[in-house]
Formats: structure tokens, C-alpha cells, sequence
């Protein structure tokens, strides 16, 4: 029996009521990538043994009248950024290939404690560094709507996995869109809660200001189920925010707009996005009106300079926390001849370990740090970032959400923009505000170009109020009725 | 050059960096243990050996710790601090950086006053900040120990990630020849500090206290500084004072040759009382420094910062002043009692009800003469302070006179029991009971005739020769004085 376009709402719930076992659920999204992944690449490791241990293990606690996990028999597939004990954890790196972390990530800890299934781990930019996923050392993953095109990036493996339905839920990282842009690339649900309402503990950090690991589903109920179980304020990340999760199941259950005032962030919807963006975002806020909400048009006049501190400020966090990969302690080793200092042999482990995009940023980052440049260029940045946190508080007193297109353009072909990185990192124009400011973002699927590639939408919210996205999210899904598949 | 010389041609200006590792529990950024000595490699975890995707979380007694040492010297406590990353490679740093504090510091602006031959020096403190220590290189094989010329490395991390806290001087000027011995004090004020907030086992011979000597001459005193240099490694008070002196006269050497000082760090060579140079201010590393974005900055508000306040124990020198007056004891007696290590010990005997002079002849005498000659320091030896006011009441009452009261001692010493145990197990007590004495002194009387006639004769200090018999026929365990008293009464009938 075929599970693959069951939700995974239905999944649970099927589960807990005995319809099916969850070693029957996993057995069909194994089967399914074993079917498909040789072509899509979305998985750098597939856990056959563990699923099915798991699953079993989940059986037999229900047999045994336990109580389960909201998610109990739910397979997940996490991207392999997140640490997860005695499974490969390689960040799409040859500096960490073959590395089996000894513990797991507090999200790895969350998914287990609620019953889910880890399925594998997914491929991605290497260190999340790119928007398409070809910056992976393991060979890039491609987008199952068409075969020749990049899924998006960096969580593309994550993306794919639950596009192609080889799993029901998988798990991502947003730095600045890295969740959400391959959602909108691949058609489905993806959300960037908060930065601290999901810990970083075990992330494998690109810039920890910056990274915030979320949900991908296909539909809003199914994100806010994941969202709901990964989030949380963990002790071990100082970073984590100590208040109650957003009520996001509720608000996924219920996605009422009438009265909500939906703003459009006036710099982000014209020039330089698809004609086929625009026209799709434009009939969603008018379905959104349909729906009893009130679009407002709002400004945020400094989000023009939000790239370049963007590129600053990740740059500059990336080199120092990429320094740890040095061969000393794990990972990649190259030149340990017995005859060479410890220095030679770090350097000669980060050039053949790091691929051209991670070096590219290692070296601007060192640079934008570096004495007598600093003021000028991370201290700089940091007052952009206040000033777009401004913006967002001042478009906030206007409107409850705000609406903008996910990505300037549907998926691209592979190859076309690799060496091109400032096209490349234009992608992310409209989500990178969002990961500037801390708050939370969601790109749902409102349709498909004309060559019938997915367009997604993207809502943002104020800090902690992550539910408001899955109430515009939700309702937004409903008026569209969104069905295509690839 | 000798000393002396440069210093009639120079004047020095010193700053000095201490380190200080706090004897909390845990690390400063994770939960492993701090204890000293342990197995390589067992007291780590995947936040200190930095593997990737653990993140650090602050520990906050040391944040106590370190605003507890800001406020004992003296420092404004800012109210918002921040972490920074000091960004260097090197295989003993797990993180390739280290977790620091750059331009927002825990405490700023504080001092500390230093005596040397009875002059007061007011060190200036510029800031404290907490930071995380490296793990430890031990480099094999090699002649030198260092890392050149090592066959191959080990590393261990136990020490990685243990806290920290970096206590920085301002520009110490105006202590000409005595800039060694100012030095050498203040590293001494300090840790005398330390030890009374009980902090830190600050034990530099183990390396929970460091000390880096900073060190520049000028021609005039009212010049700008010299180009200066910084000694590392020195680790013993007597080697501050040492490495100060000889980068002075180093340091003038160069400069009365025409040469210029290089700036550098340098390291200090205990066995030959040099330094050599090390790193120069071109090879010196950009540390990049940046917030640590893994960390919120510590909030230390007014209300905290003054609760941890009135947990300061009384500044040492302050104590010292108060207990000297108190006591009534000269400047002479009060260093000797320091030099003795018998300050809290004569405090507690006092306490334990001894008199101030009564507790400073045991200790500074009988028994700083048993520490000498055992080789034992005196607050080891196995007597405490109970004990000694024990024995001066005991002699205080005439129970026991000072040869007794010694014999006393050998027995707490060997290990016989208390006081009153010793006592009683060697016969010790002095015979008191005047009827047992007056058949002594009528004895003495009568067997001394021609004595005991002078007396009457009006001789008194003929008396002594029959105190002496009576002494003599008691062994010695009676109060001579006593004694006396009953001989001139019965031969004078006064």
C-alpha cells in the first residue's frame, strides 16, 4: 500500500488508530525513495534499518496501549545539517564525510521524543551556502517538477523529499530563504520560525545570527504539526527564546483573515521578479481579499540594502565558525605525512575539504572582519540590520502579516547561475530580510508559470508570532485549492 | 647594564595582564568538570572539543565570579557586557577561536593599592574581562619542549573552555628602581585577593594564576612611552620581579647601544633568568574580533551587582591595618606575623579566647621555631588554634608554667590528643594546693637552717635557695612564685 499523498495529519492519526502500522507507512516512503532518488538525489543517507526499527518500536508501544508522539510513525527526513547520533552528519561536505556524530541535535531529540520516524538525511548546498543545491560535494539534487532544474537551495534535498512525496515531512534550515525559497521552487509548504523559537543546538552553524531550522509539508496543517514538535526554548542554546511555542496548530486549524490586515512590502514586488510571480501573488492577495482580508501596501525603504548586509554579515559569522574544521578532530584529513606542521596540514584539509562557494565566503568574511575594515563593513552592516528591524516595526503597526513573493523567479536550469554568484544570491532578495530581523516567514505554493513550474508566496510576522503565518497561510491554501503535483 | 644604571637612564613603565582560572565547578561555556589533574582528554564534551553544532551557554558563577574580583578592585561593573570571538588558529583551541571579551568588558576602570617599603603605589586597573581557557599542547620529542623541532604533538582539551578571567593594569609609571618590586607586589595584592573572595586556587606554580609582564623605557619621565615588550610564561612572584629587572636592563642595553626595542612578545626562561624573543608585532595574528553571536550579552543589574557586594570579604591589607591596630602589635610584629603565615592563626586563637600577646609568643615562638626546624609551614603543623589558647589559658591560670606548657606541645605535636589530654597522660599540672606545698617548704626549712636564718635576719633574697629546694623536691610542678610567697610568710610572718 502506497502512503505517498497521504498528509501526515492523516498519517498520525491512521497510526494512533491502528488503520495501518507505522512499519507499513515507512515501508512505502522507502520503497518510494528507492524508486525515485537515484534520479532526484535528494537523500545523502537513507536509514532503512533505523526507519524500520523505529517504526516497529512505535508499533509496539501501541500494542501495548502507550501513549504515543503527536508525531508517532510520521517519517521525517532531516537535512543533513542537524546532528543526529550515530547517523551521518556532513553538512554536503568533504570535510565532514564519513563523520557519525555522538549526539543529536535538541530538533533530532524533539522529532525522536515525539515518535517520529528519521528516514535519512538530505542533501543541501554544502554548509547551506547557495540557492540551488549544485554547491553540494555529493552531486546536486534536482527539482522533480523538471528533472533539468535546481529545486532550490540550500535545503533543496529537504525540499524534494517531500515534493516528490518521499517523505510526508522533512526538516530544513533557513539562513536567509534556504527553507522557503526551495518551498516556492518546488511547490510546497516552508516555514523560517522565529531565530530562538527552534534551538540551534546541534545545527552545524553557517551564521548563527542568521540560521533558524523549520518545517517543510505539504499543506499548512502538516507544517504547523512539524513546527509545533521541533519548537520549544532548549537551555543549551543561549539564544533560545524562553516563552510558550506560538499556538501555529491552532491557527493551522482555523485560518480565518477576515479582518486581518495584509501588508505588501512595496520594494518587493515589481522590477526584477517573473511576470508569471507577479501575476500569481496578485491573484493571491485577491483571494485573500475574497477571504475577508484587508490588503494594505507598506514600505520598508531600507530593504534595498539588505543584501549587501546580508553578505557581510554571513561572510564574516561563516569564517569564524567554519574555522573549527581544521583536521584535528574529526572530519577530513589531508597531508598528516608525518613529515608536515600542523599548519600546513590544516591548510592543505580546507582546500581540498571546502568547495569554491564555502572558500569564496570564508575569504570575504575574513576580510569584512579584518583589522581597520571592520567599521566599515560588519559594523556597518549591523546598523543596516537595525535599520530593516525598524522597517519591519513600522510596517508591523500597519498590518498583522506581510505578503511578498518567496523568489524573483521559478526554478532555473542547473548549471545556470554557478558561476554567476551575484545572480545567484538575488534569489534571496525577498526572504532575506526576515532572517536579518528574527522574525518568522512561510512560502506557500499559489501556482505555476507557464512552463509549469511552481510560484510561492510568502507571509512574514512579527517575532513569536508565528502563528499569524499559518492563519494567512492556511486561508490563503484553502482559496486556492492547490492540488498540482509533480 | 646593571640595574641601577638603567635606571638612572631610563624610566620603565609597566602594565601587567594576569589570568586567573576560577575554581568554579563546570567550564565556562559547558557542563564538564574543572578538576585539576585529571586523565587527558576525560573532563570534555561536544561543546569544549567544539564539535560541530554545539553551542556554548555561560556559566554563571563565573560571571559572579568575575564581578565579585571587578567590584574587589575597585571597577565599575558595565551593565550590559558582551562576549567577543578572538579569532586564531591553533590546534589547542578547539574552536579556532576563543571565546573573549573585547570592547565591552564585564569591569572597567578600577585599582588597586600596593605597599612597598612603606609606600603606598595606586595600580590602576584598566578592565577584567572573562574568556575561556585553551586546552594544552604537550609537543614530543623535541629538545626544546616547544613546538618546533617537536617529533609530533598531543593535545590535551580538559583545560579547554575552563573560565577565565583576564585582569589588565593601566600604564604603571612612576616606580623607577622599584618597578620590579611593584610589580612583584601587585601580583601579590592580587592574589591575596583572589584568595580571600575564594575565586581561584590562584596557584601559579599550577597555572591558575599567569602573569605577562608588559615593559617600556623612556629617556624622560615625562615622555612619551617606549616601544614596549611583553614577557609570557612568568610564573612565580619571585619570576615577576626577576623578568621586570632583566627586561630593564635588556631593554637599556639596546637602547644605550642605539639600537630600538622590537616590539614582541618575549618568554621568560626561569632556569637562566632570561627572556627570548617570541612573536613581533608584524607576525602578531588579526584576531577579527566580532560579538559572539552565539551568546546574549550579560545583563548585570545594579540590584545583582550589589547583592554580589555585600559578599566582599574585607579588602587583605584593610584586615591587616585593622587587626595590627587592634592588637596592638608594631609594624615589626605585624610583617613578622605575615611573613609567618600566622595571621588568621593568631586571629583564631584570640578568638578561641587567648590574648593578642599570649597567641603571638606560641606562634611566632615555640612553634615558628618547630615550623622552621621541620621544615613544616606553620598553619600545617598538626596544632590548631583551639589548642594553643588551650595551653596560654592553662599557664594563664597556673595550671602549667612555660616549661610544661612545651612539653604540652610535643604531645599535641606527637600526636597525644588535646591539651588537657597531654595534661593529664604526662602528669603535667602544676601543684597548686598550698597544704601539699607548705609540707615542701617546712621540709626545705628544715633542711636549709642556715638559709632560712638570713631570711628571718631580714636576708629576703636569700629566699631563693630554698624556692630552689622546694622546686627541686616538687620536680619542678610547682608555681615558683607561689612558692616563694609561702617561704617569706612562714620565716617572716608577713
Amino acid at each position: 500500500m502506497s502512503f505517498s499523498y497521504t498528509n501526515a495529519v492523516d498519517l498520525a492519526a491512521g497510526i494512533a488508530a491502528g488503520d495501518f502500522s507505522a512499519r507499513e507507512v515507512a515501508t512505502s516512503f522507502l520503497d518510494r525513495i528507492a524508486e525515485t532518488d537515484d534520479q532526484l538525489n535528494a537523500f545523502l543517507a537513507v536509514d532503512v534499518s533505523g526507519a524500520l526499527a523505529t517504526a516497529d518500536a512505535i508499533d509496539a508501544a501501541r500494542a501495548r496501549g502507550e501513549a504515543l508522539g503527536p508525531l508517532a510513525g510520521v517519517p521525517v527526513a532531516v537535512k543533513d545539517v542537524l546532528t543526529t547520533k550515530g547517523l551521518p552528519t556532513t553538512c554536503g561536505s568533504k570535510m565532514l564525510e564519513g563523520w557519525i556524530p555522538a549526539y543529536d541535535a535538541t530538533v533530532t531529540a524533539n522529532l525522536r521524543n515525539a515518535g517520529a520516524v528519521i528516514i535519512g538525511k538530505t542533501n543541501m548546498d554544502e554548509f547551506a551556502m547557495g540557492s540551488s543545491t549544485e554547491n553540494s560535494a555529493f552531486g546536486p539534487t534536482r527539482n522533480p517538477w523538471d528533472a533539468g532544474r535546481i529545486p532550490g537551495g540550500s535545503s533543496g534535498g529537504s525540499a524534494v523529499a517531500v515534493a516528490a512525496r518521499q517523505a510526508p515531512l522533512s526538516i530544513g534550515t533557513d539562513t536567509g530563504g534556504s527553507i522557503r525559497q526551495p518551498a516556492a521552487m518546488t511547490g510546497v509548504v516552508g516555514v523560517k520560525p522565529t531565530y530562538g523559537g527552534v534551538s540551534r543546538y546541534g545545527l552545524v552553524a553557517l551564521a548563527s545570527s542568521l540560521d533558524q531550522a523549520g518545517p517543510f509539508a505539504t499543506t499548512v496543517a502538516d507544517a504547523a504539526m512539524l513546527h509545533a514538535v521541533m519548537a520549544g526554548h532548549d537551555p543549551r542554546d543561549s539564544t533560545s527564546i524562553d516563552a510558550p511555542v506560538p499556538p501555529v496548530v491552532q491557527a493551522a486549524a482555523n485560518p480565518d483573515v477576515k479582518g486581518m490586515r495584509i501588508g505588501v512590502v512595496k520594494q518587493l514586488t515589481g522590477e526584477g521578479f517573473q511576470r508569471e510571480v507577479r501575476e500569481h501573488f496578485q491573484e493571491s492577495l485577491d483571494a485573500l481579499a475574497d477571504a475577508g482580508a484587508e490588503i494594505v501596501e507598506v514600505s520598508c525603504p531600507h530593504f534595498e540594502y539588505a543584501l549587501a548586509a546580508y553578505y557581510l554579515i554571513l561572510p564574516s559569522e561563516a569564517s569564524s565558525n567554519l574555522a573549527k574544521f581544521d583536521a584535528m578532530r574529526y572530519g577530513l584529513r589531508v597531508g598528516d605525512d608525518g613529515d608536515r606542521s600542523v599548519e600546513q596540514v590544516m591548510a592543505l584539509t580546507r582546500e581540498a575539504g571546502f568547495g569554491p562557494e564555502v572558500k569564496r565566503r570564508i575569504m570575504l568574511g575574513t576580510y569584512a572582519l579584518s583589522s581597520g575594515y571592520y567599521d566599515a563593513y560588519y559594523g556597518q552592516a549591523q546598523k543596516v540590520r537595525t535599520l530593516i528591524a525598524n522597517d519591519f516595526a513600522a510596517a508591523f503597526s500597519q498590518a498583522d502579516v506581510l505578503a511578498t513573493p518567496t523568489a524573483p523567479t521559478t526554478a532555473f536550469p542547473l548549471g545556470e547561475k554557478v558561476d554567476d554568484p551575484l545572480s545567484m544570491y538575488l534569489q534571496d532578495i525577498a526572504t532575506i530580510p526576515a532572517n536579518l530581523a528574527g522574525i518568522p516567514g512561510m512560502s506557500v505554493p499559489v501556482g505555476l508559470d507557464d512552463q509549469g513550474l511552481p510560484i510561492g508566496l510568502q507571509f512574514m510576522a512579527p517575532a513569536m508570532a508565528d502563528d499569524r503565518l499559518y492563519v494567512a497561510g492556511g486561508a490563503l491554501e484553502a482559496a486556492i485549492g492547490w492540488e498540482a503535483r509533480p | 647594564m646593571r640595574f641601577e644604571q638603567a635606571i638612572s637612564e631610563f624610566d620603565p613603565v609597566l602594565g601587567l595582564e594576569v589570568h586567573v582560572e576560577l575554581n568554579t565547578e563546570t567550564k565556562m561555556f559547558c557542563g564538564c568538570s574543572t578538576t585539576f589533574g585529571a586523565a587527558p582528554n576525560t573532563q570534555v564534551c561536544p561543546v569544549c572539543l567544539a564539535l560541530p553544532g554545539s553551542l556554548p551557554v555561560v556559566n554563571g558563577t563565573a560571571v559572579e565570579s568575575a564581578i565579585r574580583i571587578g567590584l574587589a578592585l575597585n571597577c565599575a561593573i558595565a551593565p550590559r557586557s558582551r562576549f567577543a570571538r578572538k579569532n586564531y588558529f591553533y590546534p589547542d583551541m578547539p574552536k579556532n577561536y576563543q571565546i573573549s571579551q573585547y570592547d565591552e568588558p564585564i569591569a572597567v576602570n578600577g585599582y588597586l593599592d600596593v605597599d612597598v617599603d612603606g609606600d603606598t603605589y595606586r595600580i590602576g586597573i584598566e578592565r577584567a574581562h572573562m574568556e575561556e581557557d585553551t586546552g594544552k599542547s604537550l609537543h614530543m620529542g623535541g629538545a626544546t619542549g616547544r613546538i618546533h623541532g617537536a617529533d609530533y604533538s598531543l593535545v590535551d582539551y580538559n583545560r579547554a573552555g575552563i573560565p577565565l578571567i583576564e585582569i589588565v593594569t593601566k600604564p604603571i609609571e612612576g616606580t623607577g628602581e622599584k618597578a620590579p618590586e611593584v610589580a612583584r607586589a601587585y601580583v601579590a595584592a592580587l592574589r591575596d585577593i583572589l584568595r580571600s573572595l575564594g575565586v581561584s586556587d590562584v596557584r601559579m606554580e599550577q597555572g591558575s594564576l599567569r602573569c605577562d609582564a608588559n615593559v617600556s623605557l623612556r629617556p624622560d619621565p615625562q615622555g612619551p612611552f617606549g616601544t614596549r615588550t611583553e614577557t609570557k610564561n612568568v610564573n612565580s612572584l619571585r619570576s615577576v620581579e626577576r623578568a621586570v629587572r632583566h627586561e630593564i636592563e635588556r631593554q637599556a642595553d639596546v637602547l644605550a647601544a642605539g639600537g630600538t626595542i622590537v616590539q614582541e612578545t618575549r618568554h621568560w626562561h626561569e632556569d637562566t633568568g632570561k627572556t627570548t624573543p617570541g612573536r613581533t608585532k608584524e607576525e602578531a595574528e588579526d584576531y577579527r574580533y566580532f560579538p559572539e553571536p552565539d551568546l546574549a550579552p550579560v545583563a548585570a543589574s545594579e540590584q545583582w551587582v550589589e547583592q554580589l557586594r555585600a559578599t566582599l570579604p574585607e579588602p587583605p591589607a584593610q584586615r591587616r591595618a585593622r587587626l595590627q591596630q587592634h592588637w596592638g602589635f608594631t609594624d615589626l610584629e605585624m610583617r613578622d606575623v605575615v611573613n609567618a603565615q600566622a595571621l588568621e592563626l593568631i586571629e583564631q586563637t584570640i578568638e578561641a579566647g587567648a590574648s593578642a600577646a599570649g597567641a603571638k609568643k606560641w606562634w611566632l615562638g615555640e612553634l615558628a621555631r618547630r615550623s622552621n626546624d621541620s621544615g613544616v609551614a606553620l598553619p600545617d603543623l598538626p596544632i590548631d588554634a583551639v589548642g594553643v589558647a588551650r595551653i596560654e589559658a592553662l599557664v594563664a591560670e597556673g595550671t602549667l608554667n612555660d616549661k610544661m606548657a612545651r612539653q604540652v606541645i610535643d604531645g599535641i605535636l606527637a600526636g597525644e590528643g588535646s591539651a588537657d589530654e597531654v595534661v593529664a597522660a604526662r602528669g603535667l599540672a602544676l601543684v597548686s594546693d598550698d597544704t601539699a606545698l607548705l609540707v615542701a617548704v617546712d621540709e626545705a626549712i628544715a633542711g636549709n637552717p642556715d638559709v632560712a636564718q638570713k631570711v628571718r635576719d631580714g636576708k629576703v633574697a636569700a629566699v631563693g635557695a630554698l624556692v630552689g629546694a622546694v622546686m627541686k623536691s616538687t620536680r619542678g610542678q610547682a608555681d615558683a612564685g607561689r612558692v616563694r610567697e609561702l617561704l617569706v610568710a612562714r620565716l617572716t610572718g608577713e
